[in-house]
């Protein structure tokens, strides 16, 4: 048993603010900063995708279809890059002997623009050689580098997370909070819409909701589509929580207060009541995100989401359902255990922050 | 012109056959300036008096039936959202029972306070002022205080805070509800000493709610005791103490405890508070007065003026 705190440590508790003592908390679950620090180095890494990549997402190399990974070998104080060529038979490929390039940082490459604007052209890694490729996951049906791909995607699956959670929980908050607030009518309203869309299986939905766009769309508006559509899904099952939440919130004395000051209606619901739901809502949307990235893969896996050539998670693993291929390019399930490292890595940290917001746990 | 004129006012929750009358017949005045206490038993509808003269008492469930409640003249009831949004605050503001639940707990009390300013003064909407009236209410070292959450602070201490937040917006009439029955003894005197202060200071009315008969002595000009939903008496403050003339009022003044005195046990006045929708017939304190006569039951008493400015809810009141 722990000794009881002395008055002075007591002190020095009631003077930090709540969301120090929160930090305070979330800092003694280990696993919970270990899920935070994956997801603040993964998303890192999808910030400087371009830099990182070798190879552009949709440079193809015919030759070199269904590529092993290549690993450098240290060779004295470097790094080398063996080569390989077709051999004989279908994806099959022999080592060159005594052919090796050495791996070089900070190469010349391909042109990429830096976090979508800036234009350059420095890669952190490869050989520099078109001829002589460096490929650390190997390569897919066309030759294409899975690393970049990966990486490229990475781009799309984890912001897809963000802003789908952003878009879907200002709506449910917004809409679950005036439901709550105003409650009769307006509320059994808006609770039975929630309760439609609840009830449709959300892959159905999901289908049926892709059928009301057009069926060929550029890029960005196929990524903007699939943020729609999950947050179409998703807000309903926020507002109903938070809907609870101010039900029981409005009856609290500092509304009474101010409304008894001249503030509006919707400035009460906005900076009083929504407010005092966060600590609830951060955690919920961190354990919302997964759902999201699991949904741009369920959609591109159907074939409806991000389309070829440009890479998503989803629209990688595409690739991976025939069993063949499973069985002999494995490399080609590297997006799976990406998606299996950011989901659970979201997962630790909510739980902690659950953890660390329930102040009875202290 | 009175700064508030409260007429005959009716109010119900429900409606039609369920309708349970809370405020029946009601009338009073606050002019400018001026401290009225509003005494009562709990339940008998002092807060919800207080609560309508800025119209905040949700409706649906409440109903108003009938009465005027004239703000500066303007009927209150009358008054669009907007007209609403104007004069809480920017005439009346109030002061509720519990200080730590009448502040948001997420928000740090200068940004409450700064709130209020913004509603009403935008253009004082700064630290300065914010800091001033943190000094006017008594607050120390208030360029700190500003920072803190509401939880960092003792209870006098919100308290103040939600009195500096009450001003901020320079209202005619504070309204303040039981503002000290949260506090401990050496607080309440604190803080009604704050308030006489200020409403000397800033020459506004206030309009105390309480069931201590000793606030009532040190702050009060009139007093108006509630039962039942209904004006029981209403009279200057130091008349009514010296000389309570309704039975009602009567029973209460001996139920407070005397401090040099040899009884064993406290008077209390017997039965109980009859309960809203479910009151006897004719004078509701019938079934608990002293002097209550056959008569008593048949219909309701009228308030009457029985001296200048005293009026009386029973026509035995010289009995006894």
């Amino acid at each position: 048993m722990e000794p009881a705190p002395s008055i002075s440590t007591i002190e020095a508790k009631a003077l930090l603010s709540p969301w120090q003592l929160f930090w305070q908390r979330l800092k003694r679950r280990k696993i919970a900063m270990a899920g935070g620090g994956i997801l603040i180095v993964l998303y890192l890494i999808a910030l400087f995708a371009g830099f990182i990549a070798p190879y552009r997402f949709d440079d193809l190399n015919t030759d070199y279809s269904f590529h092993p990974p290549i690993w450098p070998k240290l060779q004295g104080f470097h790094f080398v890059v063996p080569r390989y060529e077709p051999g004989s038979g279908t994806f099959v490929y022999r080592l060159v002997p005594n052919d090796t390039k050495p791996l070089h940082f900070f190469v010349h490459g391909d042109n990429y623009k830096l976090f979508g604007f800036i234009p350059a052209t420095i890669h952190l890694f490869g050989t520099g050689d078109p001829h002589h490729p460096v490929y650390l996951l190997g390569t897919d049906q066309f030759g294409r580098d899975v690393l970049s791909r990966l990486l490229y995607g990475s781009e799309i699956s984890l912001s897809i997370g963000i802003i789908g959670i952003l878009l879907s929980f200002t709506f449910g908050m917004i809409i679950g909070g005036i439901s709550g607030y105003f409650s009769g009518w307006t509320d059994t309203i808006i609770m039975r819409l929630c309760e439609l869309i609840m009830s449709i299986p959300a892959l159905y939905l999901i289908i049926s909701l892709r059928n009301t766009f057009p069926p060929s769309m550029s890029s960005t508006q196929v990524y903007a589509m699939i943020i729609i559509i999950l947050s179409f899904i998703g807000w309903a099952g926020m507002a109903r929580v938070i809907r609870g939440m101010t039900l029981s919130l409005r009856e609290q004395q500092f509304v009474l207060a101010a409304r008894s000051l001249g503030q509006s209606h919707l400035k009460i619901i906005v900076r009083h009541i929504l407010p005092n739901t966060f600590s609830y809502v951060i955690v919920a949307a961190t354990l919302s995100v997964p759902y999201y990235i699991l949904g741009e893969v369920v959609l591109s896996f159907l074939g409806v989401g991000i389309q070829e050539p440009n890479a998503s998670w989803g629209n990688m693993l595409t690739a991976a359902q025939n069993t063949e291929y499973l069985q002999n390019y494995p490399w080609l399930l590297a997006p799976g255990a990406a998606i299996f490292i950011t989901v659970l890595a979201f997962n630790f940290l909510g739980d902690g922050l659950r953890d660390a917001a329930d102040t009875k746990s202290l | 012109m009175n700064l508030l004129e409260i007429k005959n006012l009716k109010m119900d929750f429900g409606k039609n056959a369920g309708a349970l009358r809370a405020i029946d017949d009601v009338s009073f005045t606050i002019g400018a300036g001026e401290t009225v206490c509003l005494v009562g038993e709990s339940g008998c509808g002092k807060t919800v008096t207080a609560l309508s003269i800025g119209k905040l008492v949700p409706t649906p469930p409440a109903h108003y039936v009938g009465g005027e409640i004239l703000l500066n003249g303007q009927d209150v009831l009358q008054m669009s959202n907007d007209q609403l949004r104007n004069i809480r605050g920017g005439v009346v503001s109030y002061v509720f029972q519990e200080p730590g639940a009448s502040l948001n707990p997420v928000f740090r009390v200068g940004n409450q306070i700064r709130e209020s300013l913004k509603l009403h003064r935008p253009e004082k909407a700064n630290n300065e002022e914010i800091i001033r009236l943190l000094k006017l209410v008594g607050i120390p070292a208030p360029e700190s205080r500003i920072r803190n959450y509401p939880f960092e602070l003792s209870g006098g201490m919100q308290q103040r805070v939600m009195i500096a937040m009450a001003l901020a917006s320079e209202p005619k009439l504070l309204v303040a509800d039981e503002p000290t029955t949260a506090l401990d003894v050496t607080i309440q005197a604190q803080i009604l000493e704050l308030l006489s202060e200020l409403k000397q200071r800033l020459g506004m009315a206030i309009l105390l709610i309480t069931h201590n008969l000793g606030i009532v002595g040190d702050m009060a000009d009139r007093v108006a005791v509630m039962y039942a939903g209904q004006i029981a008496e209403l009279a200057p403050a130091q008349e009514l103490l010296r000389r309570p003339l309704h039975p009602y009022t009567k029973a209460l003044m001996a139920s407070v405890p005397k401090l040099r005195g040899d009884a064993d046990r406290l008077s209390a006045i017997p039965g109980n508070v009859p309960r809203i929708g479910n009151f006897p017939p004719g004078c509701r304190f019938a079934p608990r007065c002293v002097i209550a006569r056959p008569e008593c039951s048949k219909e309701i008493p009228r308030l009457i003026e029985v001296e200048a400015g005293r009026w009386v809810r029973c026509p035995f009141w010289q009995a006894s």
